[in-house]
């Protein structure tokens, strides 16, 4: 992460998200770079956007991207912005930054792989400011309404939305019928834990707290 | 009376979805009532988001995403402006496609007001890359370009219409074609969609050429350039006026021609009534028309 310079206004969204994308894809999510194309792998969609260094630093892990490509980040060679664009990075599924559109295309996506009989889940990264935007709360009431199964989204809480939420997150997630976990979004074992949750019939959302920086 | 093309767009839509497994309809309420009756085989791919038309364009996006073909319908002002942002990222930036069904248009909601009115959508659309705008004169032509649009692989967006041509045009589609010919001194009238046969009437006791399209994106350059006569060209739209006229002066740019725009200029008029009522009080009935023609002709002019 530290050779991608240039963000650093979102720096701190980008490290509060290490530790989730890392467990995602080192224990959770069921996908292979070789197989980019596999119907039954697993979405994940990084919604917000803001801050992609640690999904970058994450993906170059995994294989997906040379990490030779992290250095140039945003640069006009580059294929890394400062936010994801589906179209130049291997393994990614939508291009974000716009912020409360992930969901909703989280939603389509789960019902699709419903539709096929496919073995996929969908993962929905989100931020506890995304989560200001009126779109992600029509897209919250949809898939509790709808009972999207499938669907798991997992709130990054570093305590960034201006008004912030009385009663907590995962309130907001429960009053629409979603199953919900509040996790230590530092602990790998306890995000897992949340993440692999039994959820039949209705969405779950993982609310990882990682607190801000003083 | 004819079949309305809202009718037509649900019988049209639940026989795509019969025939095609890809085939996905996305609702935020409005339309949802056309397909109680939707055989059951289909109803899981019927999705009614509710009143949340971010969401509906989004879960459109979603659905296009793994290969599935949504054809998403709403009034317009709800379909086009409210979900704009929606429609530029979670469709068109994501690189994936769906067909987008408006009614309402500019005045069939006449007694509700501004709020259920939009005549800014085909100038909206256009400004978004990839999409072919559709802006048919009866159901004939609806159903074609709802059945063209599905088997194709990029974006549509079709505009349907309470008013209706007597009779549908037979062309390719998104040609130009020929209603009337003038004489060679007289000046051309393009005419879009259910307004053509207005302007039929409102040409009758003149020579002037009048050429229709369905289709004012991408406009039919060749077409238009192969049919246009005379140095003066009219175009005549049933949506904001002059939304067409970059694409014709783009389309006829070697060429020294004066080119005018009838359409709506005024779509605050705060005005109810019906909707022939409306149409009226925006001039675009066929004596407006006329009078817009007979005066110098036009509302702008570049």
């Amino acid at each position: 992460m530290s050779v991608m310079t240039g963000d650093e206004k979102h720096s701190e969204a980008s490290t509060s998200t290490l530790d989730v994308l890392w467990t995602l894809y080192d224990r959770v999510l069921r996908v292979d770079p070789d197989r980019l194309d596999d119907p039954d792998r697993d979405r994940f969609f990084l919604s917000k956007g803001h801050g992609p260094m640690a999904y970058y630093a994450v993906l170059a892990t995994k294989g997906f991207i040379d990490p030779a490509v992290l250095a140039g980040f945003s640069t006009a060679e580059s294929p890394l912005g400062h936010h994801p664009d589906r179209r130049r990075i291997p393994g990614v599924e939508i291009s974000s930054g716009s912020l409360g559109q992930g969901l909703a295309l989280g939603i389509g996506s789960a019902i699709a792989l419903g539709l096929s009989c496919s073995a996929g889940r969908v993962f929905v990264l989100m931020g506890d400011g995304e989560l200001d935007e009126g779109s992600s709360h029509e897209a919250i009431a949809v898939a509790g309404r709808l009972g999207i199964g499938r669907l798991t989204t997992v709130v990054i809480d570093n305590q960034s939305s201006t008004l912030g939420w009385p009663g907590g997150i995962a309130s907001r997630f429960a009053v629409e019928g979603w199953t919900t976990r509040v996790v230590d979004g530092r602990n790998h074992d306890a995000i897992e834990g949340a993440l692999t949750a039994t959820h039949v019939d209705v969405p779950l959302a993982v609310v990882a707290e990682v607190g801000r920086k003083p | 009376m004819s079949e309305t093309m809202r009718d037509r767009f649900s019988s049209v839509a639940t026989d795509l979805l019969l025939r095609d497994k890809k085939a996905v309809v996305v609702l935020a309420a409005i339309g949802a009532s056309s397909f109680t009756d939707a055989p059951k085989t289909v109803r899981n791919r019927i999705i009614d988001v509710g009143i949340r038309e971010q969401a509906m364009i989004g879960v459109a996006g979603g659905l296009a995403l793994e290969g599935f073909r949504p054809i998403v319908m709403s009034y317009t002002p709800f379909l086009v402006e409210r979900p704009f942002e929606q429609i530029k990222l979670s469709l068109t930036h994501q690189g994936v496609h769906a067909t987008l069904v408006s009614i309402g248009g500019s005045w069939d909601a006449s007694t509700e007001g501004r709020t259920h009115q939009a005549p800014e959508d085909v100038a909206v659309m256009s400004t978004l890359p990839g999409w072919t705008i559709h802006v048919p004169g009866t159901s004939d032509e609806a159903e074609q370009a709802l059945r063209l649009a599905h088997e194709s692989s990029t974006s549509h967006y079709i505009r349907l219409s309470g008013d209706q041509n007597a009779a549908s045009v037979d062309v390719r589609p998104g040609a130009i074609s020929i209603l009337r010919r003038g004489s060679d001194h007289g000046p051309t009238v393009l005419a879009v969609g259910p307004i053509s046969d207005a302007v039929l009437e409102a040409v009758e006791r003149t020579d002037a050429t009048v050429l229709y399209t369905n289709v004012p994106r991408p406009i039919d350059a060749d077409g238009l350039r192969a049919e246009v006569v005379g140095s003066e060209i009219v175009v005549v739209e049933p949506y904001l006026v002059g939304t067409s006229v970059a694409q014709v002066a783009a389309a006829l740019s070697d060429r020294p021609m004066r080119i005018k725009a009838i359409g709506v200029t005024d779509p605050e008029l705060s005005h109810y009534g019906t909707p022939r009522e409306l149409r009226a009080v925006h001039g675009l009935d066929t004596d407006g028309i006329r009078t817009a023609l007979e005066h110098g002709i036009a509302q702008v002019a570049s």
